[in-house]
């Protein structure tokens, strides 16, 4: 499968995670399209790493990297999945809700 | 014997010594030790002049180095006295008038208290010290010292009595007019270092060196050196400080506004000679300058009523001639009215201090009147004064006068009908005076016709030498034309002038013009002074002057028209800079750029709203706008 | 060794005054720093004279390509020696003045005191700038707990202003860093060979930093504010000592690093120095406020020396080394003058004073002889000076415009018999008021530090030739650095 197919894939992907999270007003969704952006960027790693490991010349090693970045991604967005979900309980336990554009104290 | 010469530096030094032990323990003397110390300090001094003087008469000169004043890179200044014909000339009449004037003023300032007395004396002590600088120097730096120091000095005692307001005013007159003057000074400095590379005496006149001036060069430096000796000895454009500086003590105005200090710029142009006769362009204006200056301080003298306003005119009017000698040639004829003038001004001076004192301090000629019945040795000694500026035969002043017009005549017969007329303007003046002050009756109050009475010895003694050397003082010149040979001062000032002999050439009348023009002139003069005494004997010129006499009176307005077009200008520039420029514009621009990133900080304020939305937002259009970029402008 | 102990001898001492909790105590403790520091500055200048014990190198930041190199030249001896004398001056003559929270104002001054040494005798362009700051942080600090009652808005202007011009600084030595092969020694910058073009924007970058320091027209105007507000001990070292930060800057970090643009950019300068010099003097003549007047009086000298910078011929600078020894010292005779008047009655004012000469008549001839020397009458050290500086413009071979130059800034030196003349009668002549009716007279610190001052003023006013002769070899090599003539040939 040419590599064109993942990169439009992860376009749309990572298009409609911007638009997500510039669009909706709910944590809960902005967090599932950061999580949406951050797996389109682990689609296209992988698909480059792929590539290059099957390309004339390549080395048992070639393109190893972009799969262990995909790792570290995952393990940080997982992190991130943790307390991002914490901090938004904590929001709904205090406010009552989970609507961003009640949250400007950022503000002062 | 050479020895005599190397022990000048004595001379400056005992006035030094007097103004420190004066100026220190004023607090502490008594007035009489003040006093003591104070003359005592100029009469050791004119005894080593006066042995000086006859070391040099009999031939010998000496330079003495003393220190390297500042020594930078080709740059040499030494600390050197240079003790000839022209310096010993002028040490003596410095020392031996300053000591009859430090004699006068130990009874003329008695009612001071003591502290103020020490004050006086220590001035007038520095003041003879930088005197006498400016005179022994041997360098034209050494010169501006003294040149300088006298300044001061006359600053300080114009405002001796500080405590009243315009005295203080007349003070920093002076010596900002002086500082005028200063300047261009030094700026002839400069550019003699720039072309000689030296500004010792010896050294910027020899061949050498003069060699390396070009025509132009002499001329600017002849004309800023010029334009300072107008500073310090008071001519046209600079001269209206000298009346006003008669607010000092009447000594101070006899010994420093008369005889000495003003004539500090004719010593410099006849030290400098040599370069003046090389600027005949310079030269001219010299004499036209003194000539102006002349004839307008006499036209003023003849409506004033203080007595010392009469006499400070008449000397700027003198110092004028003096100019005048310089300017046409005849340095020795200026020198000569240097010593003269010195003479009967102070004489005069001394004279009018007898009378103010007599009269409780009232300077007003207009209500004396009479005083010859009162005040004997002041009417004779006045009179001497009187006749001797004049120019009535016989007298100091008509020698060194007609000397003066004689070479005048020989530039330019324009010169002399200009010179004659203001002697006679002159004598005219000076009668005037006297006529009113000691002649028809006393027009003061009750009680100060009471009061009058002869000054005491210590005061009617300096009066007394001073007009004996008025009489006498004008035989060392006799002119060539009445006995040949006699003019004994051309002969011993020859060795300073001689370079110049050779540069000018003689203009040479013959000796029947100049006993025509001689006897003409003297008629002229006498029947003015018997017309002025006559008339103002019998009816003083009391009324307030009308029209012509008017402007004359208030000195053709000449210190309301600097005052409009400099003094007001300038103040007005400042507060405009201080209050508009300083504040609103420069100031302005700095606190606006503050503002400017004050105003920046409030306006980008929205941005910080606190929704995060808004800041995905600004941040992928960001990114995009840098992709945008690096996609267009990439190399 | 003796470079290193003038540093440390105020920086430790300083630092320790600040655990001295009894004002007397920090005071004495103060003026026995500056005393020592005296004494180690005169060691420099007497016995210990020799090249090994002048100078001190040690590794700092040699990843940098910096070290801690401190030295003492000519003109650095004169400049420690003004700084060493000015803080017992001023301790002496602030003797008797009270401050809240005394220790930390004493530790604030010698640390100050240990910055101006370190600009003076840095030879290493990073460790200058390093002493540039610390010397401008205790001084804010100092203006503004201890200033007048604007102090918060002025102090917070004058750290702002000198700290851009010091910022923009930064970043010139930075370029000629690089430039130099990555070295911040002076001799390296020394030998560096700019090209014109980056010589013209080094040049702004340093002129307008050492510009605001000293301060020249038109980036002058935190001064007079700063000398109003400033505590008058501040006031004196800011003055007396703190604008040669700036001269130092031209002549050690400016001409000689980028000769081509000096000689190209020189004039500008100075038309820009000597429009402040006839500026200063007018605006000058219309302050009613003693400090302010003195402070305008400060620029329009502070505009000369500058001119006399960038005429670079031989007697000039030699007249601008010792006379920024001289102004330091008058400017602070007049400022303890000004001090003693402030503390009696009360005031700065002009029109409220007058006929304090009858009272106090030991003041008034101490303040008439630091006025006038301050106007460079002959026999006073400031005429020397003047006197070098005038012949070093009109002389000058690399501006075409020295007598121009020469006039103007001459008629400044009428403008200042003006108003120095103004400032003198309207002080201490005239009739007593109510306010001046009890003036007393000096007291015995007072006497003291005016006497040294006078003493000062009157042995270089008639015997300067030491004095110049310390500088003698430093301004040669200034002009052999900053020789473009020579070098174009």
């Amino acid at each position: 499968m040419p590599i064109n197919y993942y990169i439009f894939l992860a376009i749309a992907l990572f298009s409609i995670g911007v638009v997500g999270v510039l669009t909706r007003r709910n944590a809960i969704i902005i967090f599932m399209c950061i999580e949406l952006m951050l797996n389109s960027v682990n689609l296209l790693l992988v698909a480059f790493s792929k590539m290059h490991h099957l390309a004339a010349g390549a080395t048992p090693t070639t393109g190893i990297d972009g799969q262990l970045f995909v790792f570290f991604i995952m393990v940080v967005a997982a992190a991130e999945v943790s307390v991002g979900l914490a901090i938004i309980v904590m929001m709904y336990r205090n406010i009552h809700s989970v609507d961003v554009n009640f949250l400007n104290r950022l503000k002062h | 014997m050479k020895n005599a010469l190397q022990l000048a530096y004595l001379i400056p030094l005992f006035p030094l010594l007097g103004f420190l032990l004066n100026g220190l323990g004023r607090k502490y003397f008594s007035k009489s030790l003040i006093g003591t110390i104070g003359s005592g300090a100029i009469l050791a001094s004119f005894a080593v002049s006066l042995w000086v003087f006859f070391q040099v008469k009999s031939g010998n000169t000496h330079v003495a180095h003393y220190f390297n004043f500042i020594s930078v890179g080709d740059l040499k200044i030494p600390f050197a006295f240079q003790i000839d014909q022209l310096s010993s000339l002028f040490l003596l009449i410095i020392t031996g008038i300053g000591f009859l004037i430090h004699l006068y003023s130990t009874a003329y300032m008695h009612d001071e208290k003591p502290e103020h007395f020490g004050r006086y004396f220590a001035y007038l002590n520095l003041f003879v010290f930088s005197m006498l600088l400016l005179v022994m120097g041997a360098n034209f730096v050494i010169m501006f010292i003294g040149w300088e120091g006298v300044g001061l000095c006359s600053y300080l005692l114009i405002g001796f009595w500080f405590r009243k307001e315009e005295y203080n005013k007349a003070a920093s007159k002076a010596f900002i007019m002086n500082r005028i003057g200063d300047l261009a000074f030094l700026i002839a400095l400069f550019w003699l270092i720039n072309k000689t590379g030296t500004v010792t005496f010896l050294e910027v006149f020899s061949a050498e060196s003069l060699s390396k001036l070009s025509d132009r060069d002499i001329t600017v430096i002849t004309a800023l050196l010029f334009v300072g000796a107008t500073g310090k000895s008071a001519q046209i454009p600079l001269y209206t400080w000298l009346p006003d500086a008669m607010a000092g003590p009447t000594p101070v105005s006899a010994l420093i506004h008369a005889a000495t200090m003003v004539t500090a710029g004719i010593y410099m142009i006849a030290r400098s000679n040599v370069l003046y006769s090389m600027a005949p362009a310079v030269m001219t204006v010299i004499a036209i300058v003194g000539l102006a200056t002349a004839l307008l301080a006499a036209t003023i003298a003849l409506k004033q009523n203080d007595i010392k306003k009469v006499l400070a005119y008449s000397t700027v009017s003198q110092l004028g001639y003096m100019f005048l000698a310089l300017g046409t040639g005849s340095y020795v004829a200026a020198v000569f009215h240097v010593m003269t003038h010195a003479f009967f001004k102070a004489l005069m001076f001394l004279g009018s201090g007898s009378v103010i004192h007599a009269m409780g301090g009232e300077q007003d000629i207009r209500k004396m009147g009479g005083l010859s019945k009162y005040m004997k040795i002041t009417n004779i000694t006045f009179l001497v004064g009187c006749l001797a500026i004049a120019g009535i035969p016989g007298l100091s002043g008509f020698f060194s006068k007609d000397e003066i017009l004689a070479g005048a005549f020989a530039t330019s017969p324009v010169f002399y009908a200009i010179g004659l007329f203001t002697a006679l303007l002159t004598a005219f003046y000076m009668f005037r005076l006297y006529a009113t002050t000691f002649r028809g009756s006393f027009r003061g109050t009750h009680e100060q016709e009471h009061h009058l009475h002869e000054s005491p010895a210590a005061m009617t003694i300096p009066l007394i030498v001073l007009a004996v050397l008025s009489i006498v003082g004008g035989y060392v010149g006799v002119p060539e034309f009445i006995a040949a040979g006699a003019h004994s001062l051309k002969d011993f000032l020859y060795p300073v002038f001689e370079p110049s002999y050779k540069i000018l050439q003689e203009h040479h009348v013959s000796h029947e013009t100049e006993w025509g023009l001689t006897i003409g002139s003297t008629i002229a003069i006498l029947a003015v002074v018997i017309y002025a005494w006559t008339r103002f004997s019998k009816k003083p010129d009391l009324a307030e002057p009308q029209g012509l006499g008017k402007v004359l009176a208030n000195k053709w307005y000449v210190d309301e028209i600097y005052d409009a077009v400099i003094v007001k200008p300038l103040n007005k520039l400042g507060a405009l800079l201080n209050n508009i420029v300083e504040t609103k514009v420069i100031d302005g621009i700095v606190n606006g750029v503050g503002r400017l990133v004050n105003y920046g900080g409030r306006q980008l304020r929205w941005v910080q709203s606190g929704q995060v939305g808004l800041y995905v937002l600004l941040m992928v259009l960001s990114m995009i706008v840098i992709f945008v970029l690096q996609f267009f402008f990439r190399k | 060794m003796i470079a290193l102990l003038l540093i440390l001898v105020p920086l430790l001492s300083g630092i320790a005054t600040f655990f001295i909790k009894k004002e007397q105590a920090a005071r004495s403790w103060a003026m026995l720093a500056a005393v020592v520091t005296l004494a180690v500055s005169l060691l420099g200048l007497t016995v210990l004279n020799k090249a090994n014990y002048l100078s001190f190198h040690a590794t700092w930041l040699p990843e940098l390509g910096s070290s801690f190199s401190v030295g003492l030249d000519g003109m650095g001896q004169l400049l420690c020696l003004l700084t060493s004398l000015a803080f017992p001056l001023v301790f002496l003559a602030t003797w008797r003045r009270s401050y809240p929270n005394g220790h930390s104002f004493f530790g604030w001054m010698l640390l100050a005191q240990a910055g101006l040494m370190g600009v003076f005798l840095a030879t290493d362009a990073l460790l200058f700038y390093f002493f540039w700051e610390l010397a401008l942080v205790p001084m804010y600090f100092i203006c503004s707990r201890w200033g007048g009652e604007r102090r918060i808005p002025v102090t917070f202007k004058f750290f702002v202003y000198t700290f851009a011009g010091s910022v923009i600084m930064l970043v010139g030595l930075l370029y000629v860093y690089f430039s130099a092969g990555n070295s911040f020694a002076m001799h390296d910058f020394y030998a560096v060979r700019l090209t014109s073009k980056e010589q013209t924007f080094l040049f702004w970058m340093f002129f307008v930093a050492f510009a605001i320091k000293m301060p020249i027209f038109p980036f002058h105007t935190w001064q007079p504010d700063t000398y109003e507000q400033s505590p008058t001990a501040a006031t004196m070292i800011l003055s007396g000592v703190m604008v040669k930060m700036g001269l130092l800057g031209l002549l050690r970090w400016l001409l000689p690093v980028l000769p081509i643009s000096s000689y190209a950019w020189g004039d500008v300068a100075s038309g820009m120095a000597v429009t402040g010099i006839i500026y200063a003097s007018l605006i000058a003549m219309r302050q009613d406020d003693m400090k302010r007047l003195i402070a305008y009086s400060s620029i329009a000298h502070i505009g000369l020396m500058c001119i006399t910078i960038f005429s670079e011929h031989k007697t000039g600078l030699q007249g601008v080394m010792i006379q920024m020894f001289n102004h330091g010292i008058n400017i602070i005779g007049l400022w303890i003058i000004v001090e003693i008047i402030e503390r009696q009655f009360g005031t700065r004012k002009m029109s409220q004073l007058g006929g304090i000469a009858q009272k106090a008549p030991v003041m008034a001839i101490f303040f008439v002889i630091i006025a006038f020397a301050n106007i460079a009458l002959p026999l006073t050290n400031g005429f020397i000076g003047e006197f070098l500086m005038f012949n070093g413009i009109l002389n000058s071979t690399v501006t075409k415009y020295g007598v121009l130059l020469t006039v103007l800034a001459g008629t400044g030196i009428i403008l200042g018999a003006v108003y120095t003349l103004g400032m003198i009668r309207k002080t201490f002549y005239g009739e007593v008021n109510e306010l001046t009716a009890n003036a007393r007279d000096l007291k015995w610190n007072e006497s003291l530090a005016l006497t040294i001052i006078v003493a000062i003023i009157i042995v270089l006013g008639i015997y300067p030739q030491p004095v110049l002769n310390l500088t003698n070899e430093i301004t040669d090599t200034i002009l052999k650095n900053a020789d473009v003539l020579s070098i174009k040939k």
